[in-house]
């Protein structure tokens, strides 16, 4: 899926621009020699992808918003090659997901975690991880491009948020088919049908992704296997 | 052994034999045989094709100033372009060739918008095109998948005014575009086709409520002014005209404002589209019925439903064309409907206005096998 790549690069960049805009530590001791500068006075700072690149006045002592100024500008330019890198604030800004259990109760109990209490930050990784899997479910969910369809029919065009599409009651002898299927099958059987796109694999990263989106739309609702 | 679609096709083949040429006694006979003949097959399943009387007399009023009358519907076609997309093409054909088949033939016949579903020339001339072939007369609406992406502007080089009132037999028609939605798109800089794909997502909360607004409201109350409160009015529009749902726009913002315009008459039916199901609600004089899609059907609305609705059964999605339709109203003497859901592959719904006048009392539509989860 494009949105792990983008994810993948994405971090790789925000590492490098931490690298810009305050010392690392291992470098506290020794401190980096001074940027080589040309004979104009500009000095140029290149992005991890070797690739992107801002020139600046070349200063003696460079000051932390000096830094952050630079990381801006380069991000600000690697985002505009790489479009979609937001997506997930694009899809929370356009649909709507139920938001994940935020566990907050469970912040100081020292019984779940390997290394001491759970922190307010783990809970918080914890939400913003399985909601960003979901998101990208939601994606997936309301794009014909992305479902493949070859008539430009995506998922919400009959399942506005998730709507009727009741993964409580699989898995369920589906008439229909005269089986037993899963949600994934059904998943596969609306992609096949009205969507007419390809089948996905069984864990194929878009139908993991569905899956989540689906089950987190309908948070709350009881288990009800085999439900007609 | 014959097969339940055995079965079925010549139970159906039975009853359409049957039909031909009955009067109105006789009709009940029939009726009442064919319950016969299905519980003799051992099962007798409610949902089995019948005969059903589909608000075939018109009630008589005395007082009445309107000559009783009917006329078809199509809807909610979000046809993309035929190369693209044949099964919305193949669904609103399908529709033409229902109402070309009612004989006699409706006084007009009433489109109740999102002809197009990117509201692209090529989506919305196609349209035009096949509903060229129908043979009544055609009433078109606007809805928000025709609008935004020109703004209306092809849509109204083809159909015309996107508001317009008109008289028939007694009964004041007004048709509304009540799709607008105030501007989100120059702030956040939009391409028209952003816009467009915005708002045609049905849970997409990039767009804004849609409305009337003053300014057609002025107009409305204008329009108004010189027609008796006693005449019966009918309204289209393609939003609800009520509130149901704002997360997906099963909502008209200024729907208070409008009814108010309303109130003063006796009798009001405000005939809707956008929501592609039997949705059915009353708001003192004024008497809703929304329209089926002929493209897919959506799912109920998680809040809001009026309780007046009777739902229609749960659509099997194996069957591309189920909880699709269109369907007929029926205009009475009192200027009241019986607004009849013509679904595809089931026994049609009649909402009768016995059923809305009597608050729900009175000639209820039969509960769904299969509601909605």
């Amino acid at each position: 899926m494009t949105g792990r790549h983008a994810r993948t690069a994405l971090a790789t960049v925000v590492l490098a621009l931490g690298a810009v805009g305050c010392k690392p530590a291992s470098q506290e001791t020794a401190p980096p020699p001074p940027p080589a500068a040309d004979a104009s006075g500009k000095t140029e700072v290149v992005l991890c992808d070797n690739h992107t690149k801002v020139t600046v006045d070349t200063k003696a002592n460079p000051t932390r918003d000096d830094g952050e100024q630079i990381a801006q500008q380069l991000m600000a330019q690697w985002k505009q090659k790489n479009p979609g890198v937001d997506w997930e604030a694009d899809e929370r800004r356009a649909h709507d997901l139920v938001p994940a259990a935020d566990n907050a109760g469970l912040v100081g109990n020292p019984q779940g975690q390997t290394y001491g209490a759970i922190t307010d930050r783990d809970v918080l990784l914890w939400k913003s991880q399985v909601e960003t899997f979901a998101l990208a479910g939601s994606r997936v969910f309301h794009s014909a491009d992305e479902l493949g369809s070859t008539i430009a029919v995506s998922c919400d065009m009959c399942h506005p948020d998730g709507a009727n599409t009741h993964p409580e009651t699989y898995p369920k002898f589906q008439v229909q088919l005269g089986r037993t299927v899963l949600l994934r099958d059904m998943i596969n059987w609306c992609i096949e049908h009205p969507v007419r796109g390809p089948r996905l694999a069984d864990d194929d990263p878009k139908m993991r992704a569905l899956e989540a989106y689906i089950y987190a739309q309908r948070k709350g609702v009881p288990l009800d296997y085999g439900r007609r | 052994m014959k097969s339940i679609e055995t079965k079925y096709m010549e139970e159906r083949e039975r009853t359409l034999r049957g039909l031909a040429g009955l009067s109105r006694r006789d009709f009940l006979k029939v009726s009442t045989a064919a319950v016969g003949a299905t519980a003799l097959h051992g099962v007798f399943n409610p949902h089995s094709f019948q005969p059903v009387d589909v608000a075939s007399a018109a009630t008589v009023d005395p007082a009445g100033k309107v000559e009783p009358f009917r006329f078809a519907y199509i809807s909610d076609s979000h046809l993309y372009s035929k190369d693209l997309n044949d099964r919305f093409v193949n669904g609103l054909m399908r529709a033409v060739d229902d109402v070309n088949a009612l004989d006699p033939q409706p006084d007009f016949v009433f489109y109740g918008g999102d002809l197009a579903q990117l509201g692209q020339p090529q989506e919305l001339e196609l349209g035009a095109q096949i509903l060229k072939n129908l043979k009544a007369p055609v009433r078109m609406m606007v809805g928000e998948h025709d609008w935004y992406l020109d703004l209306g502007e092809k849509w109204r080089s083809l159909f015309g005014d996107d508001r317009y009132t008109f008289e028939h037999k007694g009964v004041q028609f007004v048709t509304l575009n009540s799709v607008i939605e105030e501007d989100f798109w120059t702030e956040r800089n939009l391409s028209p086709m952003e816009r467009m794909k915005t708002v045609a997502g049905l849970d997409n909360h990039g767009q804004r409520p849609f409305t009337v607004g003053a300014e057609q409201r002025a107009w409305l109350a204008q329009q108004l002014e010189k027609v008796p409160s006693d005449k019966p009015l009918i309204v289209f529009s393609h939003s609800p005209l009520y509130k149901i749902y704002k997360n997906w726009n099963f909502w008209t913002d200024d729907a208070e404002e409008v009814q108010a315009i309303l109130k003063r008459f006796a009798n009001v039916v405000v005939i809707h589209g956008h929501t592609h199901q039997v949705l059915t609600n009353r708001i003192g004089n004024i008497h809703f019925h929304g329209l089926l899609s002929t493209a897919w059907p959506w799912p109920y609305a998680p809040q809001g439903l009026p309780p007046l609705t009777v739902q229609m059964g749960r659509p099997d999605p194996f069957n591309p064309n189920d909880g699709c339709g269109d369907g007929m109203v029926q205009v009475h003497a009192d200027g009241l409907v019986d607004k009849v859901y013509a679904l595809w592959n089931r026994n049609p719904v009649t909402v009768s206005r016995r059923y809305t006048l009597s608050g729900g009392k009175e000639d209820r539509p039969a509960a769904p096998l299969l509601a909605s989860f």
